[in-house]
């Protein structure tokens, strides 16, 4: 299969290329040199915009709490649903959609990566058997690692090298793409009704705190070479005058780094950039998570953008959703995951009138606009959390022009426009740091070699937007930029186009990407870890791994570790 | 005047949200035909399942009147969503009736399946007959009940009627089930006849009142007093002694619980607390 888009404005970040005309050349799912123009089938791309598929760094797609949520929220499904067509199947969800109808607007967005950030160890069957049957886009996952057990005793004791590789045989065992870290510490003393508030707190019965769980894993994240940092939701989430925690965090991991190569992702930083003493006082941080990061390089963001909308907020920080559930009084889910990790969803709605809400999705946007450089903070919602992904393109319009951003601001709660510091910031992005911050970015970040580009030999995963750059000044047509984001003109997933004007044209699978971790000495199975698990999980060793025949299109990329 | 019969017993459900004066006005007779519903998994014409007749109407003012005769036990989401005119009904009628409705009046001669008046946000509902589970109760998992309007029902209703109610009226002649106004907000809620168990549970506002055998009051109600009459709406007091009890506390509630006092000599023992 050949294929030709031609007379394109090709934005491609990461190949430095900034809305030249280039044709882009499609062969046997890759991008190639050439082909045969007289053979190949041709997209007439002229006046559009062509970029690499979207990338999504975190996004709660698939795995047990996803699916808890739908159980918890039937009345998200009464007022979104999809009917099944000659080419999809049915499908229902606002907040969280069911699987299909999940690859299938990624799909419509241009979006064809997505990683789901927060899969318990324990269900991983369950996250993998859920994008078996997502279409459309590649995925993985990261498993929460943070407050396993073995990590935090290892830890302890400060074997670093015996962590990473109970670390490389649980990426092995889960499938997993990278280390995630959510409220470190936190979530083992919430098993005890208790949190850490902040960086050098001792866990109870563990005699650890945050700042050595996320040093150590940070040590073992560059011990096994993993592509992508650790992925890190930092303690304290979601709670006034977080800013300083997220700032120690971002700085305690500051001696780690490589020359000019991140070592840790602050993930959804908008809920880490609260100030303030309580929700009265409550203020923005934005700036100085801002300074800090653009004064340094070791570190990279996503947005966590709130959204005006009603949603599901799910993470594995349990505490911070109760917190969220005694101040929405909403229904609410609490789950202990065994010696892992916990979680909990909560439904929530963002309201325009509301003080803190409408400071939040100020916060979202200065972060995107203070921090300079368009490689180190990446468009997120976070999905659901702060709002669907479906709302990409709104972000984008808010990025591209202060218009847009203006017109919602009128419209927000008059206190939190008076403190907002968007009405002082005049930056307006351009195509290329939009193509940046929604995939060059985000697959840099995650060390996808073949993602995010439109170089020779990179996967054949294109997005067409019908938006002439030339013609179109998004400053003052914002309306025109969302909604050309919105449905893309065309969609390209491994060399095959599968979207056209916004409509799916063939459901297709995507791959399921995940680690082989390669340690010079596979981690011993001793006869004490076997005890463990008899003793304190619920599954036996030997049907606690996913094995690859449990993935319907593995693809799995070899990492060769220190250790 | 649009005159609907069906043309045959339906037995597979009907799901007929365009039976609905706002989509009707306007249209002649062949374009309500046109309309399309589904019977089962397959989409139908309006015209395929229904006999239709146009009854010229004296006063050309009059808003857009349905009437259907026939047995609708099938037929769902008759009226859903309507802005105004009415429909009349004789005959029994099935699930979501006047679901979200937004104006305008339906009234039935005939029993009514669950969910009627599901999240109605105004006019009026009235049903001559027994209704079903969820009278005006939300979808469920939402937590959006009915927002205004009023339902008066001359029969027996079954469990969980007003559930979410944030404002309106409920009027029930008959007795109602459980969980009556359960998790309400605002709004009145009046029951003649008896009431099931856990009436009021997790209410955190609003009135209920039981004219008739309610046979415990949750423990997290407190009683705070024996009043000469309470008031249903405007025109309408009910004049009887009753004992008016305070709840849910486990929700830290507000609402109002009037319980008839001589029908429920049982609940005597609640006057030394007061």
């Amino acid at each position: 299969m050949q294929l030709l888009i031609k007379n394109g404005f090709v934005y491609d970040p990461l190949n430095a290329v900034k809305g030249e005309k280039t044709d882009i050349a499609i062969k046997n799912g890759k991008i190639v040199e050439e082909v045969n123009e007289h053979k190949a089938k041709v997209i007439d791309a002229s006046g559009m915009i062509v970029m690499p598929g979207g990338v999504d760094i975190h996004s709660h797609i698939a795995g047990s709490k996803v699916n808890s949520g739908r159980l918890l929220r039937p009345e998200d499904h009464f007022k979104d649903f999809e009917p099944k067509t000659p080419v999809t199947r049915s499908g229902v969800g606002y907040s969280i959609p069911s699987t299909f109808t999940t690859g299938y607007r990624y799909a419509r967005m241009g979006y064809t990566t997505v990683m789901d950030p927060a899969m318990a160890p324990l269900e991983a069957k369950h996250t993998h058997e859920e994008f078996n049957d997502i279409p459309m886009i590649d995925k993985a996952s990261y498993p929460l690692l943070g407050d396993w057990w073995f990590v935090l005793e290892y830890l302890r004791e400060g074997k670093i090298e015996e962590c990473a590789r109970y670390v490389a045989w649980m990426i092995a065992s889960t499938k997993g793409y990278a280390i995630k870290l959510v409220n470190p510490g936190g979530l083992e003393a919430w098993g005890f009704g208790h949190n850490v508030i902040n960086l050098d707190d001792q866990v109870p019965y563990f005699c650890i705190t945050p700042r050595e769980i996320i040093r150590g894993l940070c040590k073992v994240n560059k011990l096994l070479n993993l592509p992508h940092t650790i992925h890190v939701h930092t303690n304290n989430l979601g709670k006034p005058g977080n800013y300083v925690t997220a700032l120690e965090t971002m700085k305690c991991v500051e001696d780690l780094a490589e020359e000019n190569r991140p070592a840790i992702h602050i993930t959804h930083c908008q809920f880490c950039a609260f100030k303030g003493d309580d929700w009265r006082t409550f203020e923005s941080g934005a700036e100085s998570i801002a300074k800090y990061v653009n004064n340094h390089s070791h570190v990279t963001l996503d947005m966590g953008q709130v959204i005006f909308t009603d949603t599901t907020t799910m993470t594995a920080d349990g505490p911070f959703q109760f917190t969220l559930y005694e101040l929405s009084g909403n229904k609410w889910i609490n789950h202990d995951v065994e010696t892992e990790t916990s979680g909990g969803i909560v439904p929530f709605h963002y309201r325009r009138k509301s003080y803190v809400h409408a400071l939040q999705w100020s916060i979202g946007l200065e972060l995107a606009l203070l921090i300079k450089n368009p490689w180190k903070i990446y468009v997120s919602t976070d999905h659901p959390n702060a709002g669907p992904f479906i709302a990409y393109p709104k972000i984008v319009a808010w990025l591209m022009s202060r218009k847009a951003r203006e017109r919602t601001l009128k419209k927000i709660n008059p206190r939190a426009r008076s403190r907002s510091l968007l009405t002082s910031i005049d930056r307006e992005l351009d195509f290329y740091e939009i193509a940046t911050m929604t995939r060059a970015g985000q697959a840099k970040a995650l060390g996808l070699k073949n993602k995010g580009h439109l170089g020779i030999g990179a996967d054949a995963d294109v997005s067409i937007y019908s938006i002439n750059p030339e013609t179109t000044d998004p400053s003052r047509k914002y309306k025109t930029v969302r909604r050309a984001f919105k449905r893309a003109a065309c969609t390209v997933k491994d060399g095959e186009v599968v979207v056209k004007q916004g409509e799916i044209l063939r459901h297709v699978k995507g791959a399921t990407l995940w680690l082989d971790v390669q340690t010079s000495e596979p981690v011993k199975v001793t006869e004490e870890m076997k005890r463990r698990f008899s003793e304190y999980w619920t599954v036996e060793y030997e049907n606690y791994p996913v094995t690859e025949h449990y993935i319907e299109v593995s693809r799995p990329i070899a990492v060769k570790a220190d250790v | 005047m649009i005159n609907l019969r069906p043309k045959k017993e339906f037995k597979l459900p009907i799901i007929a949200e365009r039976i609905n004066p706002s989509v009707f006005e306007g249209k002649t007779c062949d374009k309500i035909a046109d309309l399309k519903l589904w019977e089962g998994n397959k989409p139908k014409k309006l015209g395929e399942l229904f006999k239709i007749e146009d009854t010229k109407m004296k006063n050309k003012s009059e808003t857009t009147a349905i009437v259907i005769h026939g047995d609708l036990g099938k037929v769902r989401r008759i009226g859903a969503g309507m802005e105004s005119g009415e429909i009349t009904i004789y005959g029994n009628v099935g699930m979501h009736l006047g679901e979200e409705m937004k104006n305008g009046q339906i009234t039935v001669h005939g029993n009514v399946d669950g969910w009627a008046g599901s999240m109605m946000k105004s006019g009026t509902i009235e049903i001559h007959g027994n209704v079903g589970d969820y009278l005006g109760a939300p979808y469920r998992g939402s937590s959006e009940g009915m927002h205004g309007g009023k339902i008066t029902v001359y029969g027996n209703v079954g469990n969980e009627a007003g559930a979410h109610m944030r404002k309106g009226v409920i009027k029930i002649y008959g007795s109602a089930g459980q969980f009556t106004g359960f998790r309400m907000r605002n709004g009145i809620i009046y029951v003649q006849k008896d009431c099931g168990g856990r009436t009021g549970a997790c209410i955190t506002g609003g009135t209920t009142v039981v004219g008739g055998v309610l046979e415990s009051v949750l423990p997290t109600f407190t009683i705070e007093s024996i009043k000469k009459k309470a008031k249903i709406e405007e025109g309408e007091i009910v004049e009887t002694p009753f004992y008016l009890f305070l709840g849910d506390l486990a929700e830290d509630g507000k609402g109002k619980l009037y319980v008839a006092k001589e029908k429920n000599p049982h609940l005597s023992y609640y006057e030394k607390f007061i």
